[in-house]
């Protein structure tokens, strides 16, 4: 969808609090409707009904929270990218903000593609409500990095099956206790396999139900290196590279 | 006072589409509650889908929090999921604005837009902590206000309601807010009593608890005031002039996906074509257009400050608006904001130069286009006055075949007075020619036939009619279907079990509450689903009050019953509204009134309200009746129609 003399921004923001409760596809309608507000110039596909060219990353599921989402769209003409935060921010639903902005070089990666570590902040409590002990949340966690298989059971096109997901937790750890529960931090990646927040506080065992989960950090990774997906693939760079 | 968010959050982790429950629209308001200002929390009984774009709710909620002495919020009935959650946690309805307890407000008012969302409003009230009875209420409990076009027939729900505003709200709702006022400040002085006492004497405010009724059997002999200052008779409410109520001017966006989810603007109150199974045509009028300049900065504005890309024009026949032609000149010679703008009439009208208004301005996402002939016959559509010939539908779906749409949807109703299985049968023949027509133009030409039953409504030419029973229409329905079965049409249809609770409800009277009350006791909410209805519930009930279904239902009134509503006035003469019911069974159609003379239905005459025009000049493609070709468009000189005979 890139390329075609556009010009690609990518946008990065955050979703919390009550309207955690809206949909991937509903946040895409906002955002929609906060470009016409804006009157930001879009570029449209072409066709029998033009849709604007705007993709998104990983979707994000109903009552998540996240410090870090991301979306690429396409403008038909240069646009102020330092000014777009604010801007769009005003014509967003309240608790989603714009956090930051950057012109994209044409052609860069889709976000979807590119993306293979997430970072999240967790807070479970016991099935019954109660706040579990710390010690023994953290226990589980150690043993199940230290197991070798994490199995999950997954429901596809109505069939159980059972996946092996330890090797997308690469890392998770107790960081402390919060208002109802204790609070976890994981790395997970997203390829091959993914795994869920939810998926993998079954995996940990122990009756533990998750209470909260907040994604803070998407990262690119390449050549061994995390690249900030609002700086992997910058436009400048790749105009001093063509001259 | 404070939110109840902290309780709520916790229960929406496992219900379908939390996001019902969050408010957060852009043009929502956190309004202060103050000591001396009224709050209204302003209820849709039905999903948040279903009642977040209701304009009426809308325009209250703005006009309301406007005002210095009120604040306004706003509430939609749980879905059954999250009712449960309420009930098992002990969390109350509450405002989706601010999330208060629906008990830190003054007023609960609802908005009865159909007959099957009663039961809901009991429910709401339950939610709320408000005994559903309004006898129970004691001084500290919420006044429940209620509104809209069901109102009109307000006698099945008058056991729980406290007051009805009949007619439009604009100017009631300030009036009520005052009486309500000044008994807060007044430290509720008199109790209920009193205040009611007093609203029964705003203009356009019905209490029933201040009417006696006498019944005489099972016929209702008198509905008499309680006291001497307290009306007879109720007149509607009725805005003179839209232009002097702009609203909404901040409609709200929805997070969520609803239905007409797009900026809405009303280009018209009131409908003068006198299609005599309309409710909403009769108790509306006079027709008062908004002025050309004002819809067209509505327009922009909305769109501007909405994000939305697609305006419908509001009305019930946009077409007929007088300054069509200019408006949608100048909105496509527009690029409001980024993007395409699409434009819709919700209601076509049913002729070729309709046809050509929506190809002008659907330029893209052209997939389906929908007539209402409501007849089979010529001879049903005069005794209906929906005078639309064959001609006209066929040059309609002529055009829109061959400007690029490739399906069309008709609209019928069956059980219609006088109505012969000819009649029905029409109905296929009406979908076979026109599929016919549309197979000239692209070989994927299909048609959706949708078919309701007829429910006559109080203040209507059509209020003394027996509705048809459940077999009956059964009966019709089936006949259609086999006729169209070899046919590219698809047949739909409404369940003519739902029309028969309706129509218990719809011309019912005050005993009717008890079974109301029976059936949301048995669980019965949210009727209007097809999920949800059940006719036995209905049935049980008025077995258990010792009512006859039949003789609500089906039952032909006769002249001199007094009807249920008798007392509430919509400015329809009954010598009128009786003289059309009689010329209906003639089959005698009668012309849209606002281009040709008038013949006194009572309403501008005793209201001393004139139809407000936005052209001095009839809408390109006149109106029925009038004499005007309908193909050709243009304003051709008004003249009446010879009356034509019934065949």
């Amino acid at each position: 969808m890139r390329g075609d003399a556009g010009f690609p921004v990518r946008l990065r923001f955050a979703k919390q609090g009550k309207v955690r409760f809206i949909s991937h596809r509903d946040v895409a309608r906002a955002f929609e409707r906060a470009f016409r507000i804006q009157a930001l110039p879009i570029a449209f596909t072409q066709g029998f009904s033009p849709r604007p060219k705007v993709s998104f990353g990983l979707a994000l599921s109903v009552g998540h929270e996240s410090d870090a989402e991301y979306l690429d769209v396409e403008c038909a003409e240069p646009v102020d990218v330092e000014a777009l935060p604010a801007a769009l921010t005003a014509a967003l639903p309240g608790g989603i903000a714009v956090l930051g902005a950057a012109a994209l070089a044409d052609r860069a990666p889709a976000l979807q593609e590119a993306v293979s570590v997430l970072e999240w902040e967790l807070e479970v409590t016991t099935s019954a409500g109660e706040t579990p002990a710390p010690l023994a949340v953290a226990r589980l966690a150690a043993s199940a990095l230290a197991a070798s298989t994490l199995p999950v059971a997954r429901t596809r096109k109505g069939r159980e099956s059972c996946e092996d997901v330890r090797p997308a937790v690469r890392a998770v750890e107790v960081r402390g206790v919060g208002e109802r529960g204790v609070c976890l931090w994981a790395e997970l990646s997203t390829q091959p396999i993914g795994v869920r927040p939810g998926e993998l506080i079954a995996a940990l065992g122990g009756d533990l139900v998750e209470l909260r989960a907040r994604r803070v950090a998407q990262w690119i990774e390449r050549a061994g290196v995390r690249l900030e997906p609002l700086d992997a693939d910058p436009r400048a760079a790749v105009e001093a590279r063509a001259s | 006072m404070s939110s109840l968010w902290p309780r709520i959050e916790p229960l929406l982790a496992g219900v379908e589409k939390p996001a019902r429950y969050i408010g957060m629209e852009r043009g929502s308001l956190a309004p202060e509650h103050r000591p001396d200002a009224v709050a209204w929390l302003l209820v849709y009984p039905d999903t948040y889908e279903i009642g977040l774009p209701n304009q009426g709710l809308q325009i209250l909620y703005e006009i309301l929090n406007e005002r210095r002495d009120a604040v306004a919020e706003r509430a939609y009935a749980p879905w059954v999921d999250f009712e449960a959650e309420l009930r098992a946690h002990d969390v109350p309805l509450f405002s989706v604005d601010t999330h208060r307890s629906a008990r830190d407000f003054d007023v609960l008012a609802f908005n009865l837009s159909a007959e099957l969302v009663f039961t809901n409003v009991l429910n709401c009230l339950d939610l709320a902590g408000v005994p559903v009875r309004a006898e129970c209420r004691a001084v500290a409990d919420l006044l429940v206000i209620a509104g809209g076009h069901c109102a009109f027939n307000p006698e099945p729900m008058a056991d729980f309601v406290d007051a009805f505003v009949i007619g439009d709200g604009e100017e009631a709702a300030g009036e009520v807010t005052e009486v309500i006022a000044a008994w807060k400040r007044g430290g509720h002085v008199g109790g209920r009593e009193a205040v009611l006492h007093d609203l029964a004497t705003v203009p356009g405010v019905y209490v029933p608890s201040m009417y006696e009724v006498e019944h005489d059997g099972p016929r209702v002999v008198a509905i008499t005031p309680r006291y001497p200052d307290v009306p007879e008779r109720v007149d509607k409410r009725t805005v003179a002039d839209l232009a002097d109520w702009p609203y909404p001017k901040r409609q709200l966006v929805p997070l969520i996906e609803v239905v007409h989810d797009r900026l809405n603007v009303e280009v018209f109150r009131g409908c003068t074509r006198g299609c005599r199974f309309c409710q909403a045509g009769m108790i509306t009028r006079p027709v008062r257009e908004r002025p050309l300049d004002q819809a067209r900065t509505m327009i922009v504005e909305g769109l501007r400050r909405s994000g939305y890309d697609e305006v419908a024009l509001t009305s019930l026949s946009s077409a007929d608006f007088s300054g069509i032609d200019g408006l949608v000149a100048s909105l496509v010679g527009e690029q409001a904001g980024c993007g395409n703008v699409g434009v819709s009439l919700p209601s076509l009208r049913v002729d070729a130069f309709t046809v050509g208004i929506a190809s002008e301005i659907q330029k893209v996402r052209r997939t389906g286009l929908t007539f209402a002939p409501e007849g089979g016959s010529w001879r049903i559509r005069q005794v209906i006055n929906k005078l639309i010939t064959e001609d006209d539908l066929y040059a309609a779906v002529e055009g829109a075949y061959s400007q690029g749409w490739r399906r069309v949807k008709l609209y019928f109703l069956v059980g219609l007075p006088t109505e012969m299985d000819e009649d029905t049968l029409g109905i296929a023949e009406l979908a076979r020619n026109v599929i016919a027509v549309g197979k000239r133009h692209t070989k994927q030409a299909s048609a959706t036939v949708s078919v309701g039953g007829f429910v006559p409504k109080a203040h209507t030419p059509f209020q003394w009619f027996g509705q048809n029973g459940v077999e009956e229409l059964r009966r019709k329905i089936n006949m259609l279907r086999d006729s169209l079965r070899k046919s590219s049409a698809q047949v739909r249809w409404h369940d003519p079990e739902a029309s028969f609770a309706e129509g218990i409800v719809s011309r019912g009277d005050r005993r009717i509450g008890r079974v109301i009350e029976r059936v949301w006791r048995e669980g019965g909410t949210f009727q209007e689903w097809s999920e949800h209805f059940r006719l036995d519930l209905w049935l049980d009930a008025m077995a258990a009050e010792g009512l006859d279904p039949a003789w609500y239902v089906t039952r032909h009134r006769t002249e001199d019953e007094v009807l249920p509503w008798d007392h509430i006035a919509a400015g329809l003469h009954r010598d009128f509204l009786w003289h059309d019911w009689q010329s209906a069974l003639a089959a005698h159609g009668l012309p849209d009134c606002r281009w040709t003379p008038c013949y006194d239905c009572g309403v501008c005459t005793d209201y001393a309200l004139e139809h407000v025009v936005a052209s001095p000049v009839p809408p390109a493609g006149g109106s029925q009746g009038t004499g005007q070709d309908l193909s050709r468009g243009g304003s051709v000189p008004v003249a009446l129609l010879p009356a034509r005979s019934a065949s």
